[in-house]
């Protein structure tokens, strides 16, 4: 597999023109503006809550943000556990994932709605600031609700997995309001499926980027015959093109369980609506619904 | 399946640190001459020792002069080790030498919920040398919350040639590259178990390093090996692998390749699911597979868990098996008390049930109506949040006391309790010895009273008798600690978070509760009168944890001055300039005899009465830890020579 950065780091930098500046990544403790690199008390001890890494702290380098672009809350971060996606299943790309950048949520006042809902609604996965224990001579917590560090008391493998979970039933915990979205890949022909975090990409480029990191093992495999040079070409195009080129297509199914082909939606509406991706082998799109058949014809 | 649960008796035995572990002579031998150990050796190995398994009847014959502590030395073939600081490992190897089994446990146990540093230490690596010198014939290796390298699982393929049963619990530091090497390594392994660990995916296809002949795999559980796999290779692995008969799947396979599988090992009698849910979208028109069938062909199938990915149309599958199983593990399946009904209904030889809150007091109360036979219950929250719902309350635990008189183990999280419903329970379940109950929301009260929970833990710890394990939560004052201090005679093991007044609580447990091992205590107003009071108890001990309590660094210093057998350590977090605390962030002591660990994060040794260092990156450390973090492990023992 491999590492992620140039095409994500550049996203990230498109994203600042876009002035995100809501789901910005800061550092610094609660309520405050500074970016400052260095740890304050906000800044959970000890990270072993971060899918049972032990990711104590944060990196100063954001290149090394495999998050790509999207400046996402800290729950997010932590949510987008290195066990799912392609960003860390390669040995490489755990070691990658070690410097994730951690920070602390912000507190209540700080940050907009996004930020406030962040604190309240994720997993305890989230480290939070070790204020909370501090305060604990009988005062009450922030307002933002700070959860406190290993309480309550489950242990990581089984919140990640939880926070998985419940990502995927999007409809019976509608409170959760996880900012994550775990959703299945599958690819036809590949011997096992992947799990890819939707919010962690802002764009189509960036998600056919990613699955063909994730795939390409796959497709160079299958595809070195027709002359392509392999890597180089391939990061070259979108997985789209590819799929054109070697007949497969993406698919996605919605909510109400209709497989659509990816990429006729703007982004966020596929992403509220996507419940599983299958990149699937062009001749067997015609078992589907006539919907994604027309589309295919189209895109072709 | 269970997570912290005692370790199962290996019949060896534990080296505890006691002074008297070295014994003289008999005081009334003086006038022969004692015989050679050869003889000891025969007479008491065939009189004695070889009717001795556990290890307290171990512990106490080595106790009873010295030649009977060299036989009972030279004889015992398992060790515990419950506390892999507590001795060094060149001292157990010297004492025993014919180690078959040995199990290790590192870490304490609020390490799994990120109270201790990342790299603070529980390596495998120096137990692992004096090993592969002194038990080059050992045959099981159980490992607990300790740190293990892909380079220690390679040497100790290679150092233990005829090892059989690895197994590894909250363990982390390794990858799939590691579980390769022992797939090719250890020939002879007949159960290879990942429980709870963190492994790394290296993307090594370790399955396929199974050697290619029959192997005598009888236990094969990696449900925590959050990699994908070969699996191919795993099914020709299962198809030559006839003893297997446990077999526990990770999320990555998929309900229809399980379902091949077990038309394979139709022998299993215990099988985690793995996902549970289809790996593609199954198209119109084509057939699902029956595993309703698969399931009804494995007759001997008694546990049951994973159900990872649940897709809850699935469960019926598993109506075939209901009947026989003891042991149920839904804990990972998002399903609600309709969903759980129709297969509860089924188990009623069902012992072992562990379960997600979503099935709510609904889904308990049927759990009670049909599981007469219930010995442990487990509880775990879908949103292990403070501020959440709570689908389950008083009134499922209720329900559980009423129809689970058998009961003997709960843990039970919920969002809202009363004192009428733990009261209730604790006259209902008699036989009750582990009772953790953990009220996520700090500090709650009875919601319905509006008073503390005192009543009811001081009800459990009066009417259950055989009690030796307590967690308590909630709003507790200082009263419930006197209950405990009072009734708690045979506690063992005591979770304490965010209760208690005073110093007084704290006492009361010291002073009242002889069998105390294990005491782990989080943001709780105890100080260092407190900590005094247990002076005369802590070498009796296997730890005490205290975090974000009242206990202040001279507290510590003094506690260390008093008792030179007791290495504590001290974990203070660095602060700003202007921020100061009096009070240390973590303390963790423990006997031991061999002195303070040289293995601390960085520490720096100072020619004094202190240890202390600054900590920062390890170099082994596999994880990097951002520079500006920084605390001060502290390990203070008094300069007493050993």
């Amino acid at each position: 597999m491999d590492k992620i950065p140039d095409k994500l780091s550049s996203s990230s930098e498109k994203n600042e023109v876009l002035n995100l500046e809501e789901t910005e990544l800061r550092l610094g403790l609660p309520g405050s503006e500074v970016s400052d690199k260095k740890a304050g008390n906000g800044f959970p001890l000890f990270g072993k809550d971060l899918k049972d890494e032990t990711n104590n702290g944060f990196s100063q380098n954001p290149l090394k943000n495999i998050f790509s672009g999207a400046k996402r809350g800290f729950s997010d971060a932590i949510d987008g556990s290195y066990k799912w996606g392609l960003c860390i299943n390669g040995g490489s790309e755990v070691d990658l994932g070690k410097n994730d950048v951690l920070f602390s949520p912000r507190g209540g006042g700080n940050g907009g709605v996004k930020n406030t809902n962040i604190l309240q609604s994720c997993q305890p996965t989230t480290p939070q600031p070790v204020e909370g224990k501090k305060n604990e001579n009988g005062s009450t917590t922030p307002a933002s609700k700070a959860q406190v560090v290993g309480w309550p008391p489950i242990r990581s493998f089984r919140k990640n997995t939880l926070a998985t979970n419940l990502s995927r039933n999007n409809d019976v915990t509608g409170k959760s309001g996880l900012d994550c979205l775990y959703v299945k890949v599958s690819m036809d022909g590949a011997p096992y499926l992947r799990k890819v975090d939707l919010k962690t990409y802002c764009s189509y480029a960036e998600l056919s980027s990613a699955l063909e990191k994730m795939f390409s093992c796959f497709t160079i495999g299958q595809y070195a015959s027709h002359g392509l040079r392999g890597k180089e070409e391939l990061s070259e195009c979108h997985l789209m093109d590819l799929l054109d080129r070697t007949e497969y297509v993406l698919t996605y199914e919605d909510k109400d369980g209709d497989w659509m082909l990816v990429g006729d939606v703007p982004w966020e509406m596929f992403t509220d609506s996507c419940k599983r991706l299958r990149i699937m082998k062009g001749s067997d799109a015609s078992g589907l619904a006539p919907r994604v058949i027309e589309k295919c014809k189209n895109q072709n | 399946m269970s997570e912290d649960e005692e370790l199962p008796d290996l019949g060896g035995g534990s080296t505890r640190s006691s002074n008297s572990t070295a014994v003289s002579g008999g005081g009334g031998d003086h006038n022969y001459v004692s015989p050679s150990p050869d003889q000891v050796l025969e007479n008491v190995l065939e009189n004695v020792l070889c009717f001795l398994t556990s290890r307290r009847d171990r512990n106490a014959a080595s106790l009873v002069c010295k030649s009977w502590y060299r036989a009972e030395a030279l004889t015992r073939s398992e060790l515990f080790i419950g506390n892999c600081y507590s001795v060094s490992p060149r001292r157990v190897t010297n004492r025993f030498r014919l180690v078959k089994a040995i199990a290790i446990k590192g870490k304490p146990r609020f390490s799994d919920f990120s109270l201790l540093p990342p790299d603070w230490g529980a390596h495998f690596g120096p137990w692992l040398s004096a090993m592969s010198r002194s038990y080059r014939a050992l045959e099981k290796l159980y490992l607990k919350r300790m740190s293990v390298t892909d380079d220690d699982l390679s040497f100790a393929a290679q150092s233990f040639p005829i090892l059989k049963e690895l197994v590894m619990v909250c363990c982390e530091g390794f990858g799939t590259g590691g579980l390769a090497i022992v797939a090719s390594g250890c020939r002879e392994i007949r159960v290879l178990e990942l429980m709870d660990s963190d492994v790394g995916d290296d993307e090594a296809d370790w399955i396929s390093c199974f050697p290619d002949n029959v192997t005598c795999l009888e236990s094969f559980v990696f449900d925590c090996v959050e990699a994908p796999i070969n699996f191919e290779a795993l099914e020709r692995l299962v198809a030559r692998s006839p003893s297997l008969k446990k077999l526990r799947l990770n999320c990555y396979i998929s309900i229809g390749q399980l379902y091949r599988l077990m038309i394979r090992a139709p022998q299993l009698t215990h099988l985690g699911t793995g996902s549970f849910s289809p790996l593609e979208i199954v198209a119109q028109g084509e057939q699902e597979l029956n595993y309703f069938s698969a399931f009804a062909a494995c007759k001997s199938l008694i546990c049951l868990s994973g159900f990872r990915e649940i897709i809850p149309d699935y469960l019926s599958a598993i109506y075939p098996v209901c009947g026989n199983l003891t042991s149920l593990n839904l804990s990972y399946a998002n399903i609600n008390a309709e969903q759980l009904k129709p297969v509860i209904c089924l188990c009623h030889k069902l012992q072992t049930f562990w379960v997600l809150d979503s099935v709510s007091d609904e889904g308990l109360q049927a759990v009670s109506a049909a599981c007469k036979d219930l010995r442990e219950l487990r509880v775990f929250p879908v949103q292990a949040l403070e501020d959440a719902e709570g689908p389950v309350s008083e009134v499922g635990l209720l329900a559980i006391s009423e129809g689970c008189r058998k009961l003997q183990s709960i843990l039970y999280f919920c969002q809202r309790m009363t004192n009428a419903a733990v009261v209730a329970m604790s006259k209902n379940c008699l036989d009750l010895v582990v009772f953790r109950l953990c009220i996520m929301g700090r500090h709650r009260p009875d919601h319905i009273t509006g008073e503390p929970m005192d009543e009811g833990f001081g009800a459990i710890v009066k009417n259950c008798k055989k009690l030796t394990r307590l967690a308590v939560s909630g709003l507790l004052t200082d009263r419930a600690f006197s209950y405990i201090g009072q009734y708690g005679k045979l506690l063992r093991t005591l979770s304490v978070a965010f209760a208690g007044n005073t110093d007084l609580g704290l006492k009361y447990l010291l002073e009242g509760c002889p069998k105390l091992q294990k005491l782990e205590i989080r943001d709780s107003p105890f100080g260092d009168s407190a900590l005094f009071a247990g002076l005369h108890h802590y070498y009796n001990m296997r730890f005490l944890w205290m975090s974000s309590c009242k206990v202040t660094r001279q507290g510590c210093e003094e506690i260390a001055r008093q008792l030179p057998g007791l290495v504590v350590e001290v974990i203070t977090r660095d602060r700003e300039e202007n921020e100061t605390s009096e009070y240390v962030d973590t303390l963790y002591m423990y006997r031991s005899l061999d002195g303070p660990r040289a293995d601390a994060p960085r520490l720096m040794v100072r020619p004094s009465l202190m240890i202390c260092g600054k900590h920062c990156t390890s170099t082994e450390c596999r994880f990097s830890i951002a520079r500006s973090l920084d605390f001060t492990l502290s390990v203070w023992v008094p300069c007493i020579s050993r």
